[in-house]
């Protein structure tokens, strides 16, 4: 049995909190699960949290691109926050900058930046669109 | 040195046991004398009586690794003590050397040849102890300049808060990796701790940049990125910008301004503040 990562759902938008260590297994299923919800859903942005998480390896930097990459296809935005200082560092280290993955300090900044980018979390209607 | 010194010689410790009285007075003379009456004679005698005791055990009959141990570490403490109270490491190796002119009187005037070469070997026995004590104040030296240099770390890197969601790292002197990471973890720290979301570090006080420094700086901007915060370099000098365009570093997604005022009035800027002059009449 593999721990899977409750998926929240606040407006349109889709909230992971990654609170334990994750082994490839359970990141497999939260990328299924996660590709499926936000079709079910029809969610516009992906906020992953990764407060909790303390060490980091290249796989789970990784998982946060391949993440990305698959919301992107499904037309949802995704935000990391909550990455702690020694995560960042280690990430820089290993030359993974996540490009293309917006970032923010902490979940309300998060949702913030999602709702100014013009996915209202109220509506999940897109400003410009 | 890590080995303690070896050398066995039953018939000097006999000697040296024999007349442990009169030794001990002449060799705490000898020191009081060359310590310029800086150290109070009992003190001397009481550090001189454990060391002589240490001396004959490492060189009587059935010294092994254990006795020359004690011995070392005795020196070892005595030379930390030492350098404690100010006193040179000359002073206390010479402390250590007074013990062969004593022993040497011991022997009377005229000793016959074999003495001699017992005194020989004896003479260099002392020598390396004398050594022990050199090294070990050499050691307890580098630990305080270690330290000294850790506290300067952390007290020559500063984080202020600028304004509500906008930190400031002024960096003053030279930038080595060491100082440029404490740096970079600390602005880190900073920034989850307040929840800011703007960086300024400062460069204007710093003399040099190397290529480890700029990419160190790369590596702090890039990973407070990650996190979720810009990172703004001010304050960068002609000197120094002409150093990172002529080393080919590419600063090229790195948001950087002139002066730590650019810098602030560009974070308020982004994050929404905006500065307006009072029209005179309201002043």
């Amino acid at each position: 049995m593999t721990t899977r990562v409750p998926i929240l759902k606040v407006g349109h938008i889709l909230l992971v909190s990654i609170q334990v260590d994750l082994d490839d297994q359970a990141v497999m299923a939260l990328q299924e699960d996660l590709s499926e919800r936000i079709v079910a859903t029809g969610a516009r942005g992906v906020i992953i949290d990764i407060t909790a998480v303390e060490f980091v390896d290249s796989f789970i930097g990784r998982m946060l691109s391949t993440i990305a990459g698959i919301s992107r296809m499904l037309d949802a935005e995704t935000v990391v926050v909550g990455m702690q200082p020694a995560v960042a560092i280690t990430l820089v280290e290993l030359g993974l900058t996540l490009d293309g993955i917006r970032t923010a300090l902490d979940l309300e900044k998060g949702m913030r930046l999602l709702s100014a980018a013009g996915t209202d979390p109220a509506s999940g209607k897109r400003a410009e669109a | 040195m890590t080995h303690p010194p070896t050398f066995a010689d039953p018939e000097i410790a006999g000697l040296l046991r024999e007349n442990k009285q009169r030794l001990l007075d002449d060799w705490s003379r000898e020191v009081a004398l060359c310590l310029r009456g800086s150290l109070e004679p009992e003190e001397i005698r009481e550090d001189l009586a454990e060391l002589l005791q240490a001396m004959i055990a490492a060189m009587d009959e059935g010294a092994d690794e254990t006795t020359t141990g004690e011995l070392r570490a005795l020196l070892e403490e005595l030379s930390r003590r030492r350098a404690r109270q100010d006193f040179r490491p000359s002073e206390t190796a010479t402390s250590v050397f007074a013990i062969k002119d004593v022993v040497r009187a011991l022997l009377g005037p005229a000793p016959a040849y074999e003495t001699l070469e017992r005194f020989f070997g004896f003479s260099r026995f002392v020598d390396e102890l004398a050594l022990i004590t050199y090294d070990s104040y050499v050691n307890a030296r580098e630990q305080v300049i270690i330290d000294q240099a850790e506290q300067l770390l952390e007290l020559s890197t500063p984080v202020v808060k600028l304004w509500e969601g906008v930190v400031a790292v002024p960096l003053v002197g030279t930038l080595d990796s060491a100082r440029t990471q404490v740096v970079m973890e600390k602005m880190l720290q900073t920034l989850v701790e307040t929840g800011s979301e703007y960086a300024v570090i400062d460069i204007t006080g710093v003399s040099a940049v190397d290529t480890q420094v700029a990419q160190h700086l790369i590596k702090t901007v890039a990973a407070a990125r990650l996190m979720g915060a810009e990172c703004v370099i001010s304050g960068i000098r002609p000197q120094i910008a002409h150093t990172i365009v002529t080393l080919g570093i590419e600063f090229s997604d790195i948001v950087t301004k002139a002066s730590l005022a650019d810098a602030l009035a560009y974070a308020l800027r982004r994050s929404g503040v905006e500065i307006v002059r009072l029209p005179e009449e309201t002043q």
